[in-house]
This record gives structure tokens, C-alpha cells and sequence, in this order.
């Protein structure tokens, strides 16, 4: 076991683990984060995305040796101050979602999107979430959920 | 008492043990179970609008074995019909009791009080007293009579609108949502570790080198059945792997995999039988029904086995305790769930609590029912720990029960523009291979590995209305003589299980592609040829809507791509949702690449509950469906499923889906009309007869690959 230090979600933290393990159980089991999901394990799903130094990185795969000393971003650390990050407002707004155990990898590719494309086609988001996979077929709504966060910033 | 309760009340005739008062908040218990599906959103609704408290008011707490009612399953799209009319009812009752207590408190009639946010106010004297006042920390323990009379539609201002899923929030925040959020102290983690497939057993294994593992606190052999339990996720999943790699598994040549799937399933056939009005008749089978002269048509359609897939692999969590067993289970039948483990471990029904959790949507009988027997393996061989147990990707996969392969053969005759025999013949393993809660015999795999198994569940031809091979079966349309035959093949080699819409999917498929043959062969339009033959004036109206809408549609195209539009009825179990789903496509002329541009769904699924909740369903169920028909098939290698990942299982992906818009004929008067399958039939459909529009060519077989459509168009 060795001690590894990351900044998650603007607080640094340390951790004990093997540095073989993966992010996502770090994350989820030893620094309290629920969001990234399992889902593969291969990187097929986008589930458990988050944001590795500005980012996207698989969690499910990434390692704590590779992820010491970065900048980690999850859909935890997307809500300031107890206010809703303009794409979960609009989330939860146009009920976008089903079953939901995907959105968090979904938030994050939106993220991600909307920092170097504030103003994106459908055709660009579609693009964005491509390696995003949702099995409830609320596709439509978290697209104009995204259109919708845009469309404010735009203003 | 009144004979009149809706079903699960009559069965749970406790009111409290439907509502508990409490902090000035209302617990809703309802037996149902949240599968993504905004069941809880519905209910609070419902149980708001009759109680007049706030929707924030409400808190729902759903499935749990030792509270609440038992609702048996979450399926067949019945919850609004079945626990929403119990809730109903059963608010109705409880408020009725509460307006009597407190105007006898007042010493005014009923009739004079007004109640808002459950504060029951008396406007002549001016006095008011709440709901919990009144209750003073007791609950409603007694049974509803069903005598007041829930409010009429027109009085609603909650039912009927648009709310925000009320367990959307924590899933976007990365609160506590799902049972892998739930967190235990002295918590370990657990991975099974199965054979390639049902086939194999184990010849051996040496686990001494896993057993030794740093963090790794024991390896669970009993007959077949391997699992994992280590101090650390990580370590648990780095065991599995070792294991599998040191597990050798034999297998014999009779429990080889057929690769012909629509010629096993005709060679196979075990039970066959005659359905009238949608319920299968013990009685001899009639041969094909034929008529003299006219136009006579048959065609065959198949669906290959599918996934349900789900996105989050099956979990639970299970704890052995002073010879307790708790079980923590995203279940669609939590009672049913606790007793099929209590048969196969042999321990008393009252020694085990299920209690439900979310996991991602399962869209029917996934591995979570598996995945809970499996932790409670686990669980009995590491007593006084809470074991947190996860499926793999690859154990998702290949283990979830698959959604049957179908083949639905049809035979019709037109005469003088109208049908006026009609043969199907339906082949299919069976949908019903869910947990049985008594006997000798069980469905849980766990059950079948360990070393005192417990023999397989025999299929077996069901006879409920619509039940599953034949759901949907007998199309809704004015015909003069049919003859629907459904044929069980018995075999379960490859394990088959419900999944969402059931037969529908298949037969709803071979029915609407059938009637645009049986139209274009007699040389009329689909839609009319659909209206001359569709009495029911609700049926009528749904695809009216989206045909008009559809025919409006401007598609935006583009060079080198056919475009057509195609159109599919059906109305759910011949008694619920109605539903017209219209497509606009386009096939790439070069690649035969299929675009879904554009869809139109039109549905009557009577009273609206929630309506942004039902659109949210009928879109889904639409963009699942059509995944299942564009992509999807499960791959049989010589023994066992070799569609072990995303990658050789292949769905539908962002950049596929089309814009999708819902019309919603609502109907406040009329009943409530499940509506959770009821997209699942008309799209394949919709899409074959579109790409027939655009291309000529007629598919018949799932999934509508470019390949096919190559083979099919050097055929014509």
C-alpha cells in the first residue's frame, strides 16, 4: 500500500490503495463518490467518465499510479456552492433521463463539450456522446437538455 | 366491506400499510418497484391529488418484504392500473376518515371543509387542524372499505400534467441513488465467477494461490458455483480473473448450440395450441384456413435472442446474521425473489428481508433475481458482513436470461380488397422463466450450480390472456376467421426469460409488415387498407395522427440515400395503450446503411397520469426497439453465447437515434392503459415497411443489417 495524493473536486485528498487499482473504486469505495459508474470495465460505455486534468478518462480502467497528482473532476464537483451546474438544472427540468445510471458519464462528455463548443449542432453533441451509451432511449431529451444549457450561456 | 377494492388493496386491505403519517410528510408504500421507469413519480402523484397534500408532501418507499404490500412483480406495464388504483382508492378512503374525524372535531357536515397541503379548515368557524394532528403519531390501522369515492378526473390539478421525476436529482448529483451507492460499515466485496456458458461443469480447480491473495478473505466453491469475497473491490475483481483462469469446465457434445435457430425452433416444438380472443383453448388444431378466389399471401419473420442489456451490470447486497439473511436486490418481484431463495437454500420464508434498490433499467427479467441468490450464497459462507456483489460485464452478458428467438409464419387471403382468412403459426422458447416462489424446482442459477442443486424449472405453455409467446398474437383488426397457433419449444439450452412487451415485439412485427404486404398485393394504400379493417374509433384516431403528421414531415436529404416512410399499429395485449409509431429513413444506396431520420409516435393510453412520464416511456421504448431491430442479435458460438461485451453485442448509439416527437391523445374519462411496452411492437414494423418504401425491399428478418439487405436485393 502506498499513499497517493489528487485534487478531487478542488480539495486534495490521499489515499492508501494498491496503485494498480482502478479509479473507479478508489472514487467509489475509499473518497465517498458515487457518480462514475460501473458498466463495462472496457471503456465502451462511458459510464464511469470523469474529467482527469480537463480530460475525459474512463475511471473503470484508468489507474491510481496514473492518476496521482491530477486534477479530477466528477459530476459531484459539477454543483457549486449548492447550486445545480446550469446542465443539471436542465436535466432535471426536461426529465432527462430514465433509469439514470448513465448520466453522470454523460454529464461529464456534455462537460466537456460545452467548454470548447459553448454553441454545438445536434450533430456535434451526438458526436460528444457517441461512446456515451444509454439503454432507456432518453437519447432526445438529455440531447436538448445539452441544446438547452447552450442556449442560456449564449444569452 | 366493499367487494368493489381494486385488486392489491383487497389483497392488502391495511391502510397503513399503504400510507404512514408522519413530520407532516405522507410515506406512500407501494409494492411496485422503481426500474427507471418513474413508477415512484405516478404514484406520488396519484396519492397527492387524492389526499390534497403536495407532491414535496410525499414520500414513496417501494418494494420491501418486511413492509408495505406485496404487489408480487413489476411487469406486463400494469403498475399505474394496479398499484395506482389501490393507492387511489386507498387515499381516497384514508381522507374520507380523516374529513369525518375532524368534522365531528368541529361539529360542522364534511361538506363544509376544504383541505390544502393536509390542513383540513373549517372556513365558518375558522378552525383548522392537519392530517398529523388529527393523527396524533398514530396510523390508519384499519382495513379501507372502499366507500369514498376518489375524485372525479375533472376535479384533478396534479393528475394528468407534466412533474419532475422526483428521483431524478440524486442521479444527477451523485446523492445515494443506487444500490451500489449504499454503503456499510464492515462492508466486503464479492465476484462470481461463472463457467462459458449452462453447459459446463467444473472438472477442477486449485484456488490456493487466490485464497492466498493479500485482501482476499474466501473463495466460495459449492458444485459449479464460484464466487469471491475480498477486503477491497479491487482485489475482488483481480480474484475473479485469476479464478477463471485456474477454473477448468468440461461440457458435452449433447449440450451442443443449435446454429439454424428458425429450424430448431420448427423441429423442436413441445406443445402447440389454438388461441382464440387471445387465450390459448385446449383443443385440437384446425388446419390453414383458406378461402376460394382472391389474393392469397404467407411470409415468415424472425427475431433473433436479445439482451435486455442493461447498463449497470446486476449487484445485491447480502448480510448472514444471527441466522438472518438481508438482502438488498434491484428484483422486479422482491416477494417472489425472497421466497425462490428461501426454497433453494432451505431456510424459513421469515428468515429472509428483501429490500429493494435501483439499479440501471432492467426492461425485464435481467440477471437481478440471479445476482441476489448469488450474494446470498456468498453471504451464508461469510456470516456477519454485508457483502457487496457486482456482476461483470461479460457475466451480464452472458448470463441474463435472453428475450427469446421468434418465428412467426403467416398465411392470409384477400378477397375484393378485405382479409378474409387469417393463419399464424408462432414458435418460441419460452418468456416465463422468472423465480418461482414454491416447489422443488427453481430458476435461480445458483440454485441449479450448487453441489445440492435444485433441479431446472421445465417450461411450460402459459395460458393467460396475452400471456407471452402469444401476446399480441391475434391482430386487432375485423377479420372473419383466424387461426393463431402458438408453439412452445420446451428446450432451454439457451435460457430465455421475460422481456419488455414479451411476444409482442415479434408478432406486432410480422402482423404490421404483413398487413403493408397484404396492402400493397391488393393494391391499396397501408393506411386505408389498416382503417377498412380497424373499428375501434381510439385505434383509428392513433393512426390517423401519426400518418397525417408523418405525410408532414420534410425530410432534409441528402445525396446518395433513398428515403421512405413506413407506419405500425398496434394496441398493447389487444387491451391497453394504443399506439401508431410512423418512421421517416433513409437507405444509403451505395453502403445499404439504414438512417432513422425522423419518428411520430401517437398514443392513447386513456387517463394520463404523468404526461411527460408516458411521452419519456413511449420515446424510449420506441429508440429501444429500434436498437433491438437495427443491431441487435445475440451470437451462439458451439456451446454457449459469444456476445459477451458491447462490442460483439453492438446497440444504438448516439448519433443513430432520430428526432422522435409524441402526440398524446389524452383521455381523462377513461381508465388508465398500461403503456410501458407499447412501443416495443409497431417499430420494427414501422421501420421495415420504410425501408420497403424506399428501397422495394422487404425485410423480414431482425436485425435489418446492411448485409441482409444486400442478400435481399440481389434476391428480388
Amino acid at each position: 500500500m502506498t499513499s497517493y495524493s489528487l485534487t478531487l473536486n478542488g480539495q486534495r485528498r490521499t489515499v492508501q490503495a494498491d496503485g494498480n487499482t482502478f479509479l473507479l473504486y478508489v472514487l467509489r469505495n475509499e473518497l465517498g463518490i458515487n457518480s462514475p459508474k460501473y458498466g463495462c470495465g472496457t471503456e465502451r460505455c462511458g459510464a464511469c467518465r470523469v474529467l482527469v486534468d480537463g480530460e475525459i478518462a474512463y475511471a473503470c480502467t484508468r489507474t491510481l499510479n496514473d492518476s496521482s497528482g491530477t486534477n479530477i473532476v466528477t459530476v459531484e464537483g459539477l454543483s457549486k456552492e449548492g447550486q445545480l451546474h446550469p446542465l443539471q438544472r436542465n436535466f432535471l427540468d426536461l426529465n432527462a433521463g430514465q433509469c439514470g445510471y448513465c448520466l453522470s458519464g454523460i454529464l461529464i462528455s456534455a462537460y466537456k463539450l460545452l467548454e470548447t463548443n459553448p454553441c454545438p449542432q445536434r450533430s456535434e453533441i451526438t458526436e460528444a456522446l457517441k461512446d456515451n451509451l444509454c439503454r432507456c432511449g432518453a437519447h432526445n431529451r438529455i440531447i436538448e437538455a445539452i441544446k438547452a444549457t447552450a442556449g442560456e450561456a449564449d444569452e | 366491506m366493499s367487494k368493489d377494492l381494486p385488486d392489491a388493496l383487497r389483497r392488502n386491505p391495511l391502510l397503513s400499510t399503504w400510507l404512514q403519517f408522519d413530520n407532516e410528510k405522507v410515506l406512500v408504500q407501494t409494492g411496485k418497484v422503481e426500474l427507471g421507469q418513474g413508477i415512484s413519480t405516478a404514484i406520488a402523484m396519484i396519492a397527492a391529488e387524492e389526499l390534497d397534500v403536495s407532491l414535496n408532501q410525499i414520500d414513496i418507499k417501494t418494494g420491501r418484504t418486511d413492509s408495505g404490500p406485496n404487489e408480487f412483480l413489476t411487469a406486463g406495464s400494469m403498475s399505474i392500473e394496479g398499484s395506482g388504483s389501490a393507492v387511489r382508492q386507498a387515499c381516497a378512503d384514508a381522507r374520507s376518515y380523516l374529513l369525518n374525524q375532524a368534522a365531528g372535531l368541529f361539529d360542522v357536515s364534511s361538506k363544509e371543509l376544504s383541505i390544502c397541503d393536509g390542513i383540513i379548515s373549517n372556513p365558518a368557524g375558522n378552525e383548522q387542524i392537519s392530517y398529523w394532528q388529527l393523527l396524533d403519531g398514530s396510523q390508519l390501522d384499519f382495513e379501507a372499505n372502499g366507500e369514498a369515492k376518489a375524485k372525479a378526473p375533472s376535479q384533478y390539478k396534479l393528475v394528468g400534467h407534466s412533474t419532475t421525476r422526483i428521483d431524478l436529482l440524486g442521479k444527477l448529483t451523485g446523492e445515494t441513488a443506487f444500490i451500489q451507492d449504499l454503503k456499510f460499515e464492515n462492508a466486503l466485496y464479492a465476484r462470481i465467477v461463472r463457467p462459458p456458458g449452462m453447459a459446463f461443469s467444473l472438472s477442477s480447480l486449485d484456488a490456493s494461490d487466490v485464497e492466498a491473495m493479500p485482501g482476499v478473505c474466501k473463495v466460495v466453491v459449492d458444485g459449479n458455483f464460484i464466487g469471491v469475497i475480498a477486503d477491497n473491490e479491487f482485489t475482488a475483481v483481480e480474484a475473479r480473473k485469476k479464478l477463471h483462469q485456474l477454473a477448468e469446465w468440461r461440457t458435452k457434445p449433447e449440450d451442443r448450440l443449435p446454429s439454424d435457430i428458425p429450424r430448431f425452433l420448427k423441429e423442436n416444438v413441445d406443445d402447440s395450441l389454438l388461441v382464440e380472443d387471445g387465450t390459448p383453448v385446449e383443443t385440437s388444431i384446425p388446419p390453414l384456413l383458406e378461402a376460394a378466389g382472391g389474393i392469397r399471401c404467407s411470409a415468415a419473420y424472425f427475431k433473433p435472442y436479445h439482451l435486455h442489456g442493461s447498463i449497470g451490470p446486476s449487484a445485491a447486497i447480502a448480510e448472514f446474521r444471527d441466522n438472518r439473511l438481508t438482502i438488498y436486490s434491484h428484483s422486479q418481484g422482491p416477494h417472489v425473489v425472497r421466497a425462490a431463495i428461501s426454497q433453494a437454500l432451505d431456510m424459513d420464508l421469515d428468515q429472509i428481508t428483501v429490500i429493494h434498490a435501483e439499479n440501471a433499467g432492467c426492461y425485464g427479467h435481467n440477471g437481478a433475481d440471479d445476482a441476489a441468490m448469488d450474494a446470498a450464497m456468498l453471504a451464508r459462507q461469510y456470516p456477519g458482513h454485508p457483502i457487496f456483489l457486482q456482476w461483470q460485464r461479460e457475466d451480464e452478458h452472458l448470463w441474463e436470461p435472453f428475450s427469446p428467438a421468434m418465428l412467426v409464419e403467416l398465411d392470409a387471403s384477400v378477397i375484393d380488397g378485405s382479409i378474409r382468412t387469417w393463419n399464424a403459426d408462432i414458435y418460441s422458447q419460452t418468456h416465463m422463466g422468472r423465480p418461482i416462489p414454491f416447489g422443488s424446482v427453481t430458476n435461480l442459477v445458483a440454485a441449479w450450480q450448487k453441489s445440492e442443486s435444485m433441479p431446472r424449472a421445465e417450461a411450460r405453455p402459459g395460458i393467460a390472456f396475452h400471456g407471452g409467446i402469444h401476446r399480441n398474437a391475434d391482430p386487432y383488426y375485423q377479420i372473419p376467421a383466424k387461426r393463431i397457433v402458438k408453439n412452445l419449444v420446451r428446450d432451454q439450452k439457451v435460457r430465455t426469460s421475460s422481456t419488455r412487451s414479451l411476444g409482442a415485439f415479434a408478432n406486432v412485427f410480422a402482423i404490421e409488415t404483413f398487413m403493408n404486404e397484404l396492402a400493397h398485393a391488393s393494391g391499396q394504400d397501408d393506411v386505408q387498407f389498416r382503417l377498412n379493417h380497424l373499428r375501434d374509433h381510439r385505434g383509428r384516431a392513433v393512426i390517423m395522427s401519426t400518418a397525417a403528421r408523418l405525410k408532414d414531415y420534410q425530410v432534409e436529404e441528402r445525396e446518395g440515400w433513398q428515403y421512405g416512410r413506413g407506419i405500425a399499429f398496434a394496441r398493447y395485449k389487444n387491451s391497453k395503450c394504443y399506439t401508431a409509431v410512423g418512421v421517416v429513413l433513409g437507405v444509403n444506396q451505395e453502403t445499404l446503411e439504414i438512417s432513422l431520420r425522423h419518428t411520430v409516435i401517437s398514443a392513447d393510453a386513456g387517463q394520463v397520469i404523468d404526461k411527460d412520464g408516458l411521452t419519456n416511456q413511449l420515446e424510449g421504448g420506441f429508440i429501444q426497439a429500434a436498437s433491438w431491430t437495427l443491431k441487435e442479435a445475440v451470437q451462439l458460438g458451439e456451446f454457449a453465447s459469444i456476445s459477451e461485451n458491447w462490442d460483439s453485442y453492438p446497440i444504438l448509439t448516439f448519433p443513430e437515434v432520430p428526432t422522435v416527437e409524441t402526440i398524446i391523445l389524452d383521455q381523462p374519462e377513461e381508465p388508465n392503459l398500461g403503456a410501458g411496452e407499447a412501443t416495443q411492437g409497431p417499430t420494427p414494423a414501422a421501420i421495415s415497411n420504410a425501408i420497403f418504401d424506399a428501397t422495394g425491399i422487404r425485410i423480414r428478418e431482425i436485425p435489418f443489417l446492411p448485409d441482409l439487405l444486400r442478400s435481399l436485393a440481389l434476391k428480388d
